[in-house]
């Protein structure tokens, strides 16, 4: 089965950049139901972290108002081409999902 | 979606299983200590959600800080966003929409080696001021930039 | 306009049994693309492919980094372990599909003459499901979109290639595509044509109006409206969905998705991008 992060590192010059797209519903408490005009509760991602040799280079918080399909680029220093990068979320239900991928 | 429940961090806090979870393992201390900062979520304005978040809502604007947000978003509800922060020794970088019901979107903190950058896409309820915090050694530095938010009747 | 649409094909009906011509519609691609790239000079013919990012620059820049990373990619991974999944007695679509992971979208619709009728991709996605004993999907979102997705995905490069076999009930298929795309209809009396043809680049509310030319070529779409109105934030959806929203945008009745007059439309539609590199799926807004 497919995860529900899918995640992209390169490496360039010394730099990674670290592009990542997460499935993920992300409501944000304040939406209505059309047919029954109750609102849908929040679900939203609250906590991203993403390790490289087991340092988190990015730690983030998330609210509601971070997109459906949220998607995440940062860019960080020290790592090389074929190094694992680490990449969880959390949310507010306490679901959660990781995944490793290989940097390029 | 293969999503794993881990029913235990909902549970932890009513049941306080909080501590047998870290002590097998399964949390490690660093998350159990960067908790969630819920009243900075939850604050509706947005001095009161850098308040929330740092204990103080004094920020210096800065022009190291370079944002790049459409001036008219396609639509609000998808709103690409990227900042790059020039300032040396940032720590972490804050995204606030002043209009949003809940104005604190986002703080992304930089850990080991990372550089002073991040993209993302946000939700806009309507024309409002994107505003980054950034705090580096310890201070608080800000910018802001206006994105205009038009709705989309005739889409389809 | 209708009845300029009507009485030229109606015309044609008559003189290309006689003088051995098809109905023309070779001739009316020129005139469509000559249309657009002449209103749209610079905009390079591939570029229409686009949609509207084609002549809005102010909405490319979004749309370019939407594209960085576009959620559709979940979608097409969805399709991917769908079109790969065993059906109940074993066989998978590709026992329909042999080409499909070397590209057929291009193909798509296409007039089956033992059958006489036009199928399109979706519609052949069904039919492959009854062929293995498997219910039939939905037809303009969830897992029919994501299948189409992947399919789409696979054929990307491929140049349109709709081929409009000139026999009288294929030209009769052709010809209820193109009266449907210039008649005005609904409550707005208005066309697609009126839209995208004579409006393209044009302001209506907050739109700006899509060229015609390339409409096709990157469906299925996921829209980050559709996204909006789904639980899961499942955005995708088919050409004959889209359909729909722009036939309701003028207040007129849509058609049922794979009726005749969609894939006729859809016929049609397509044939006028022919030439034009497939780029499915997309995003926009
Ligand atoms: C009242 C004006 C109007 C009419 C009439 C109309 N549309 Fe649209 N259509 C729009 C708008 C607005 C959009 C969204 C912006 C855009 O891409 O053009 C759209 C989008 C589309 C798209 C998606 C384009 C893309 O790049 O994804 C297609 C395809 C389309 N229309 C086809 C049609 C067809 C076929 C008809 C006739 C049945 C039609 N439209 C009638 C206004 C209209």
């Amino acid at each position: 089965m497919a995860k529900s992060i899918k995640v992209r590192a390169k490496v360039k010059g010394g730099t990674t950049v670290v592009k990542a797209l997460i499935s993920h519903a992300m409501e944000t408490g304040l939406r209505k139901n059309k047919k029954t005009g109750k609102k849908f509760p929040a679900h939203f991602i609250q906590e991203v972290t993403c390790s490289h040799n087991g340092k988190d280079v990015l730690t983030a918080d998330w609210g509601t108002a971070i997109s459906k399909n949220p998607y995440l680029s940062f860019k960080f220093k020290g790592a090389k081409s074929g190094d694992t990068l680490k990449m969880s979320w959390v949310d507010n239900k306490g679901e959660s999902d990781s995944v490793e991928a290989k940097i390029k | 979606m293969n999503t794993k429940r881990r029913s235990f961090i909902k549970n932890s806090a009513a049941a306080g299983a909080f501590g047998v979870a870290v002590s097998a393992g399964l949390i490690t201390p660093r998350a159990v200590m960067a908790a969630w900062p819920k009243a900075a979520f939850a604050a509706t304005d947005v001095d009161a959600a850098i308040t929330g978040a740092f204990g103080s809502s004094a920020t210096t604007e800065s022009a190291d800080i370079a944002l790049k947000a459409p001036e008219i978003a396609e639509n609000g509800a998808v709103v690409p966003i990227t900042v790059t922060s020039k300032i040396a020794g940032t720590e972490s970088i804050s995204l606030l929409i002043s209009k949003n019901p809940t104005p604190l979107t986002a703080t992304f903190k930089m850990g080991e080696g990372a550089e002073g950058f991040v993209s993302t896409r946000v939700k806009m309820s309507k024309t409002s001021d994107l505003v980054v915090v950034v705090k580096a050694n310890g201070k608080l530095y800000s910018a802001k930039k206006e994105v205009k938010v038009t709705i989309g009747g005739c889409g389809g | 306009m209708k009845k300029v649409a009507v009485i030229v094909s109606a015309l044609c009906m008559l003189i290309a049994p006689l003088a051995g011509i098809a109905a023309n519609p070779d001739q009316d691609l020129k005139n469509f693309r000559k249309h657009f790239t002449e209103k749209f000079s610079s905009v390079p013919l591939q570029d229409f492919t686009n949609g509207v990012y084609s002549v809005d620059k102010a909405s490319r820049e979004q749309w370019e980094a939407f594209e960085d990373f576009p959620p559709y990619e979940i979608f097409v991974d969805k399709g991917n372990v769908l079109f790969n999944k065993a059906f109940k007695n074993g066989k998978t679509y590709a026992s329909c599909f042999p080409k499909a992971k070397k590209g057929i979208k291009q193909n798509y619709p296409f007039f089956d003459k033992k059958r006489g009728e036009v199928v399109t991709l979706e519609l052949a996605i069904n039919e492959c499901r009854k062929k293995n004993g498997e219910k039939p999907l939905k037809y303009k979102k969830g897992k029919m979109a994501h299948l189409s997705a992947y399919i789409a995905y696979k054929s990307r490069g491929h140049k349109g290639n709709v081929k409009i076999t000139s026999t009288p009930e294929s030209m009769a298929w052709y010809d209820r595509g193109k009266k449907h795309f210039y008649a005005k209809r609904g409550q707005l009396n208005m066309s697609c044509a009126d839209c995208h043809y004579y409006n393209a680049g044009n302001k209506i509310r907050a739109d700006i109006l899509s060229p015609a030319l390339g409409h096709t070529s990157h469906f299925p779409v996921y829209r980050n409206k559709w996204s909006l109105a789904s639980a899961s934030g499942d955005g995708m959806g088919t050409l004959h969905r889209r359909y729909g929203g722009c036939n309701k945008q003028v207040r007129a009745k849509p058609f049922k998705a794979q009726s005749k007059e969609y894939r006729s439309l859809e016929y049609f539609h397509t044939f006028m991008s022919n030439g034009l590199t497939m780029n499915g799926p997309g995003i926009r807004k």
